[in-house]
């Protein structure tokens, strides 16, 4: 499995709480440098992957490798190249920084004589050199949380998950460890998984949509931008013409009246009759003011995504 | 790896008040203990020099003192190896040694040893009281040697207990409670035979845990008594060894 470069991957991963199905045949794969990130509705099986990921929890059934190491036949040599930060960070709350670090660098078997070299390059990546000494206890949330993350790349695992990373965090910190994820990206592979949407789009380069268990979307963020465009326009004109004559131009399947002269039209996807809107326009003087190609959120994609899938298993329950 | 949690585990347990308290509370109660012991012995002393073949002070003050530090131990062992796992269950530090490069086995292992040695500097203040004697007299160092055996042995036999019940749940207080609860009962086990020479006496006398080292207080040192505790120790090790790979598979 290693000759492919993927640094993680899983192969029809099920797992099930009795009878309560978490994920149901989960497979992916995350490649070098790429950032994934995990996205879906509370409960959905987000931490419950991560977890088998990081070897905290036996899948019921499949398979999962890290760096080309199975971890479930070879879990020990298969973690050492992996760095978690659960959703909620492990600390010893009575142990200071610099101890806590010390601990990790020794239980990720980093060699003796660069321990020190270790916490210390983990302490400067997340801002922590000023707080060395203090009690982890005594830290606010943000920094224990960067406390988390120092642990987890300490050892430079060739793999990084990290559990909803920004939770509970003010938005200045938010862009902090939002800018350290993209800093560490070149030599790890990492999986969030977050429900905040703009952090995303900010740092991932995949998204991932999962829910009840299901992977329902595997897409990069380009794809997920293309998903997000629309098919439809907003124009604002002066003196409108008849609803007919903008429904006569090539492409337009829908035209809807707004108010104050405005309208929308709704296309055929990838033909946008932007261009012979203007034109038209121009060429009947009907005071063409706005020309707002509409966009759909990622949120609203994600809504899209996420609802459509119970009312299928619906139908494929009654069929 | 092992040596690094172990190591871990004997700090926190020193940077909590708990530990400081407890061999404080240890140090007064046993010392007043051995006060009682010493001032026995002084009244008895004319009467026993005038006996031949006299039980020396080493019987008379030692022996006893290391048999009610046993009691104390019962107290003092479910309080300190009630969070050993359920505190990191419940804490959610877990994690941390389960996604580390670290084999169940070690982590386990780690947690005993450090207990232990925490428990090792317990017994040794005990030791303590008995050895300032030979300031002004002798001691019967074999006896002393297989009673300071038989109370390691002990010590250890509680902690693997202790251990086990931690790794059974998250609630502390569940594990301590278990623990006293397991160790009474072996503990009291061989009652119900005392007074009788049924079959049944002899299996329940084997089991109790309490037998096996009035008889190394006695200063016989037999082997079996320590293969007892060590077997004893080895299955409650592995089994929580199992428990705690078990927790990746079901919840």
């Amino acid at each position: 499995m290693s000759d492919t470069g993927d640094l993680i991957r899983l192969e029809h991963v099920y797992r099930y709480y009795g009878h309560t199905c978490a994920l149901d045949d989960v497979s992916f794969t995350v490649g070098k440098g790429e950032v994934l990130g995990l996205l879906g509705p509370n409960g959905a099986g987000k931490s419950t992957a991560l977890q088998i990921i990081s070897g905290n929890l036996a899948p019921s059934a499949g398979q999962v490798w890290i760096n080309g190491i199975d971890l479930l036949d070879r879990p020990t040599a298969a973690k050492a190249g992996l760095g978690y930060l659960p959703d909620q960070p492990p600390l010893y709350r009575e142990l200071s920084v610099d101890e806590y670090l010390a601990y990790c660098a020794r239980l990720n078997r980093i060699p003796a004589q660069q321990q020190r070299a270790a916490a210390a390059t983990a302490k400067e990546r997340c801002g922590l050199t000023a707080v060395g000494r203090r009690l982890i206890g005594n830290l606010s949330k943000g920094y224990q949380q960067r406390v988390g993350i120092a642990q987890a790349i300490i050892h430079s695992p060739a793999v990084v998950i990290l559990d909803e990373p920004t939770v509970g965090l003010d938005p200045l910190q938010m862009r902090e460890i939002r800018a350290l994820i993209r800093e560490l990206r070149g030599e790890h592979s990492i999986i969030l998984s977050t429900h905040i949407l703009p952090e995303v789009q900010a740092v991932c380069d995949r998204v991932q949509i999962i829910s009840a268990g299901k992977l329902l979307l595997n897409d990069t963020i380009a794809g997920l931008q293309l998903r997000m465009r629309a098919s439809s326009l907003v124009v604002g004109l002066r003196r409108s013409p008849p609803s007919a004559e903008l429904e006569g131009l090539a492409g337009v399947e829908a035209v809807e009246a707004l108010e104050e002269g405005r309208w929308r039209i709704h296309y055929v996807p990838e033909h946008s009759p932007a261009e012979a809107l203007a034109l038209a326009a121009a060429r009947h003087d009907w005071g063409l003011y706005e020309l707002i190609p509409e966009r759909m959120s990622l949120e609203e994609v994600f809504v899209d995504i996420t609802r459509s899938d119970p009312t299928e298993q619906a139908q494929g329950a009654a069929a | 790896m092992t040596f690094s949690i172990a190591a871990l585990e004997l700090r926190r347990l020193f940077l909590s008040p708990l530990a400081w308290s407890m061999l404080a509370v240890e140090q007064l109660i046993l010392a007043y203990f051995f006060l009682i012991g010493i001032d026995n012995y002084l009244t008895l002393q004319p009467r026993l020099a005038a006996m031949a073949g006299a039980p020396g002070i080493t019987d008379l003050v030692v022996a006893p003192l290391f048999g009610q530090a046993s009691i104390f131990l019962l107290f003092a062992v479910p309080m300190l190896t009630m969070r050993l796992i359920s505190d990191e269950r419940r804490g959610q530090t877990l994690s941390l040694l389960l996604s580390a490069p670290v084999s169940m086995t070690e982590i386990i292992l780690g947690k005993f040893l450090g207990v232990t040695t925490f428990f090792l500097i317990l017994v040794v203040m005990i030791a303590l009281m008995p050895l300032s004697l030979l300031l002004g007299g002798h001691l019967d160092f074999g006896l002393f040697a297989a009673g300071l055996l038989g109370m390691v042995l002990l010590t250890a036999s509680f902690i693997a207990v202790g251990l086990f019940m931690s790794t059974l749940t998250a609630q502390p207080a569940i594990a301590a409670v278990a623990t006293f609860g397991v160790l009474l009962g072996l503990w009291i086990i061989d009652w119900v035979g005392a007074g009788r020479s049924g079959d049944y006496g002899g299996l329940l006398g084997y089991l109790s845990i309490l037998r096996h080292y009035a008889s190394l207080l006695k200063g016989v040192f037999n082997s079996g008594d320590v293969i007892y505790y060590l077997l004893f120790i080895a299955t409650f090790i592995i089994l929580s060894i199992r428990r705690l790979d078990a927790d990746r598979l079901q919840h």
